[in-house]
């Protein structure tokens, strides 16, 4: 069960509406490497691992979902009130014609999302690794969008989603040493 | 055998734990699960000069070196009570 609190996680400030930027933003949003695959990936993972790291499931893939809403609050933003013929010369002409100005979760290319983005293996190193394989490409994926922009106030937001997926590379592959880690035997430091 | 800082002795493949059973499960409960652990997890960058198996034996074994090796027979269905 969740708790819902009716704030961004990070303040999201666009500058100027720019449909060009949300087509290549949406990438994030239902992309392969997107906030939906993470948070659904990690939640999903969490029946078949050993009990220690199913807590950093739960909060990782809680947070994703909290940096989903502020990539679709970017998303809405940056095509808020954008004409059919702005949307056209930014490449969303067939987005629009699907979808009018609401968001969809699909890639760059229009692709939609699909579950095969996403794996649980059973293995907790093979799921482990795919977690940080994922936050890896997701990193990748913001620095080439951030190179993409030049508003800085949506650069703000993303440098900060970003650096949160270093940090959860970071607790996943920690998760990985509880679990190489031998129970009940003796640490000698 | 004392290879890269770690001897084959400091690591299992295979760990096991005991998830949490609830006094609902539907299923009878296996009591204790296992993962496996193979040994790239904790060779690192693979130091020269490792014990080699015999060429016949390598070939069987799907590597040159002993420091790889994960035999893998079947999972652990583990026991009703440990």
């Amino acid at each position: 069960m969740w708790i819902y609190e009716k704030k961004l996680q990070y303040p999201v400030k666009v500058s100027t509406c720019n449909p060009m930027l949300a087509k290549y933003l949406i990438e994030q949003y239902g992309g392969a490497d997107g906030e939906l695959s993470a948070a659904l990936r990690y939640l999903n993972q969490r029946y078949a691992i050993p009990d220690k790291v199913i807590g950093l499931l739960t909060d990782i893939g809680t947070e994703e979902f909290a940096h989903l809403e502020m990539i679709a609050t970017m998303v809405y933003k940056l095509t808020k009130d954008a004409k059919p013929e702005q949307m056209e010369e930014a490449g969303l002409g067939d987005f629009y014609v699907n979808h009018d100005n609401a968001l969809y979760y699909n890639n760059a290319s229009g692709v939609p999302w699909t579950a095969s983005y996403i794996q649980a293996k059973g293995d907790p190193i093979a799921d482990l690794y795919e977690d940080i394989a994922a936050e890896e490409k997701a990193r990748a994926t913001y620095q080439w969008i951030i190179d993409m922009s030049d508003d800085p106030d949506l650069n703000d937001g993303l440098k900060f989603l970003r650096e949160r997926e270093i940090v959860h590379s970071q607790r996943f592959r920690e998760a990985v040493e509880m679990l190489k880690e031998e129970r009940d035997r003796q640490r000698i430091f | 055998m004392k290879k890269a800082g770690i001897s084959m002795n400091e690591f299992t493949q295979r760990k096991y734990y005991r998830p949490y059973v609830s006094p609902f499960d539907p299923c009878p409960p296996i009591r204790v699960k296992s993962y496996e652990t193979p040994p790239q997890l904790y060779l690192g960058f693979q130091p020269y000069n490792l014990p080699q198996f015999k060429p016949q034996q390598a070939l069987y074994c799907g590597t040159l070196w002993p420091a790889l090796f994960s035999p893998y027979e079947g999972k652990y269905w583990g026991r009703d009570e440990e």
